[in-house]
């Protein structure tokens, strides 16, 4: 079979899984729990993780001696693509799979692998990202949660707070960057830690959001153990590990988020046409931009994914994520703006709910996963070679 | 469809730069435009005949190298960076593509091989259009008489029509239909050279008056129908959009140069927070009109004539603006300096002007691409 026979395969695969099992119990998850939409049937979409694991869709690019498919990428993005077009709810496994698995496959001891890996590829264990702290945001490197080294079994004991944990509520592990090392500054001295959530030293408390919904937390540590074998690298390391972590979100799963984003513009038209708006000259021109920032962003990643990027594309590629956040957060200003006072009045019209949730959420997509701000400068920095910003000494 | 770049195309892409950036400098193009535009013709032989870049898209069975449209907008787009001044996108991006869509026995046998081959140059009298419906703008008429006919009419501003050797005129005949004539020096053209802003593309103005033109003058096959004018065009645009995209690149590149070295304030004014900002959102612009190009030229040789006017009216809206913006930042970031004629800003800031308006300004292109995605105005 030929690589192109062999994704149509693939997706025929795919789409016809889908419409089979994303359906009576599992329809109301289609569309739902995007980012910022997190917290939305959380069981119902805990059970939806066992429910792609039994068909083997978790995790298909994970190599098959750990229990996944070897898709390549183009493969992969196939597959993201069916599962956008079905409406597949936001992956409750997402970090398991598109972060900690990729990292511990990469990094982690064989221990490590064969008791994580598992429940992940399954979708019987789910994981969180602690990362941002209330004085580390933009600044990651300024974390000042500490572990301290238990000399009598080895293990680290963790004291401070992580904030903004994404669905902590809902995980059973957390992995958390902090400080080993007394009196270390910025990026050394950091660790790379497995944390079980379900024990005393951990305390969880969710933060409503702009939607009403709470889908991130503060999540506090007092002496929480981790295992001495839970520690990924080397102590002092962490920083090179949790970089590496962020790597591993190569943009695949954005070809398959441009689906979603395809039906997002797509509902906006046909409601622009239902109530006249698409005759206003000034809505029509915005509908058009729309349109073409959907064009440029298919063919921008598709240039970043592709085998042999050159120089120029790499480069390109650091606009991705400026490029689509941004264009998503126009657009839900374009669905309310198309919806006029409608916008402003809450009903259960599906429609009409699933663009307010488009207008609130994706005030989030320029803020989380480097904001709007970060991102210029490190393509300023990086992509055009201007000089670093300078670091200042309050504290 | 795959967007990677193949050896061949990144080999003529590069190949290409360096032989512009021999020959083509800012030292060069200021010899023309301190003279009053024109072009290069030293620059345009060698182009034309010993390079071959204009054989780039033609088709084989006429004479050319029968490429997709990634090659031919790879070299707009180093010319544009360049701002090389010759009629190649007239002659390449215009003319070679309406006689491929429409020319019968003789533009296919004579006229497409004589351009593969670099002996001349062309161009086509087009309107200000961007779209095959406004072939309704065609206001030259074409009587029959005896053999031959009798052209009528003017056209306000054609590129490069000073200096070509070829004037493609879409000329309407009585019933209605569009039909190509070839017209060449030795006819009784009149010609008008327009003094212009931007000296890099020269423009003139075509006046024709009870011209007798010989039966074999009349070039198409079947007169130009919508769907071939569409395609035609849109090779035109899609190779204006890479042109573009090329000239938004080196200025935003020659203003990096200068922040870099200028100090104020005891640094180096792009260490300040708001210029890396303002030149990391033109990288954001550049990066998304660049894939929107190579998207378009990529699955340009599929599409139907209606797909590929979306797909590069896309393209051009974001090239056009992104040239302008990348010109007027760098007027702006270069201050007292970029507002002198010895600093080149100008030039690209004043080809952004004019190339903003050839064939259809952008709002012209969201209105098709309105039209397109969402039904036309009076029907949604
Ligand atoms: C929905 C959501 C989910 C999240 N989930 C997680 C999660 O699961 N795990 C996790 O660890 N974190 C998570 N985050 C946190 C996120 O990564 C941070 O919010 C982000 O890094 C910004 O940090 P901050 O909130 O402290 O803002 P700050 O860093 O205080 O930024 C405030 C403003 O200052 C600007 N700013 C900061 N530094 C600079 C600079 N150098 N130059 C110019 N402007 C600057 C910023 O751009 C921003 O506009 C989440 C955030 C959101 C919104």
């Amino acid at each position: 079979m030929s690589e192109a026979e062999g994704i149509k395969a693939l997706r025929t695969e795919a789409a016809q899984w889908l419409a089979e099992h994303l359906t009576g119990k599992y329809a109301p998850l289609r569309h739902r729990g995007g980012s910022g939409d997190g917290d939305a049937f959380p069981e119902l979409r805990k059970e939806w993780e066992r429910e792609l694991a039994s068909g083997r869709w978790t995790c298909p690019g994970w190599p098959p001696e750990h229990g996944g498919r070897g898709l390549s990428i183009a493969e992969q993005v196939a597959f993201q693509e069916e599962y956008g077009l079905a409406g597949g709810p936001g992956r409750m496994g997402h970090i398991g799979e598109g972060l900690v698995g990729p990292t511990l496959i990469a990094f982690g001891t064989d221990d490590q692998k064969s008791r994580f890996l598992p429940g992940i590829l399954n979708g019987t264990e789910f994981w969180c990202q602690g990362y941002s702290e209330p004085s580390a945001g933009s600044d990651l490197g300024n974390i000042k949660t500490r572990a301290r080294l238990d000399p009598a079994t080895g293990d680290w004991l963790v004291t401070g707070q992580k904030v903004w944990t994404s669905l902590a509520h809902l995980s059973d592990w957390i992995f958390v960057l902090a400080r080993c090392e007394e009196g270390s500054v910025g990026r050394n001295g950091l660790i790379f830690l497995l944390i079980k959530i379900d024990q005393p030293g951990v305390e969880i408390r969710p933060i409503r959001q702009i939607g009403g919904g709470a889908e991130f937390n503060e999540v506090f540590f007092a002496d929480a153990r981790a295992h001495a074998r839970d520690v990924v690298g080397q102590p002092g390391d962490g920083w090179r590990i949790a970089m590496a972590l962020l790597g591993f979100e190569r943009g695949i799963s954005t070809l398959g988020q441009q689906m979603s984003f395809a039906q997002e513009l797509d509902l906006i038209i046909e409601i622009a046409k239902e109530n006249g708006t698409a005759l206003r000259p000034a809505i029509r021109h915005r509908i058009a931009r729309a349109w073409i920032g959907l064009r440029a962003m298919r063919y921008l990643a598709m240039r970043v994914l592709s085998t042999d990027p050159d120089g120029d594309v790499q480069r390109e590629g650091l606009s991705y994520k400026y490029h689509w956040s941004n264009w998503h957060r126009d657009l839900g200003k374009l669905a309310m703006d198309v919806l006029g006072p409608e916008a402003n009045i809450i009903s259960d019209d599906w429609r009409r709910e699933r663009l307010q949730q488009l207008f609130l959420f994706s005030r989030a997509d320029t803020i989380y996963g480097g904001t709007n701000e970060i991102q210029l400068n490190i393509l300023a920095e990086q992509g055009l070679g201007m000089p670093r910003e300078p670091r200042g000494t309050s504290k | 469809m795959n967007l990677d770049l193949t050896a061949d195309q990144r080999a003529i892409r590069d190949e290409a730069g360096r032989f512009l950036d021999e020959n083509s400098s800012s030292k060069d193009v200021r010899r023309i435009v301190d003279a009053g535009g024109g072009t290069d013709e030293a620059l345009w032989r060698t182009v034309a005949r010993d390079l071959g870049w204009c054989a780039m898209s033609i088709p084989e069975e006429c004479g050319g190298l029968g490429l997709d449209m990634t090659e031919m907008s790879l070299l707009m787009e180093v010319c544009g960076a360049h701002l090389a001044c010759m009629p190649l996108w007239s002659t390449a991006c215009l003319a070679a593509p309406l006689l491929v869509e429409t020319g019968n026995e003789r533009a296919r046998e004579t006229l497409l091989p004589a351009i593969a081959g670099g002996e001349i140059s062309a161009t086509v009298a087009w309107p200000a259009l961007a779209h095959a419906e406004q072939l309704i703008a065609i206001s030259v008429t074409a009587r029959p008489e005896g053999e031959g006919y009798r052209l009528e009419g003017e056209v306000a501003m054609v590129a490069d029509l000073p200096g070509a050797d070829l004037i493609l005129v879409p000329a309407r005949l009585p019933d209605g239909t569009v039909a190509l004539f070839a017209l060449d020096r030795t006819l009784p053209l009149k010609i008008t050279v327009l003094k212009t802003l931007d000296a890099t593309r020269p423009l003139g103005a075509l006046s024709l008056t009870d011209l007798a033109v010989p039966a074999e003058g009349r070039v198409d096959e079947n007169g130009i129908g919508a769907s071939a004018a569409e395609r035609a065009l849109a090779f035109g645009i899609l190779g204006l959009a890479a042109e573009q995209l090329g000239a938004a690149r080196a200025v935003m590149d020659l203003t990096l140069a200068y922040i870099g070295e200028r100090v104020q304030f005891g640094r180096t004014i792009a260490s300040f927070q708001a210029i890396k900002h303002r030149c990391a959102k033109l990288e954001v612009d550049f990066a998304e009109a660049r894939s929107l190009v190579y998207g378009a030229a990529a699955g340009f040789s599929d599409w139907s004539g209606e797909e590929a006017n979306a797909e590069v009216a896309a393209a051009r809206v974001l090239a056009s603006e992104l040239l302008f913006r990348a010109a007027e930042e760098s007027i702006q970031l270069h201050g007292g300096v970029g507002f002198t004629w010895e600093y080149d800003p100008h030039l690209y800031f004043k080809r952004a002007q004019a190339s903003n308006a050839l064939l259809g300004a952008p709002e012209g292109h969201l209105d098709a691409i309105a039209d397109a995605i969402i039904g036309r105005g009076a029907e949604a």
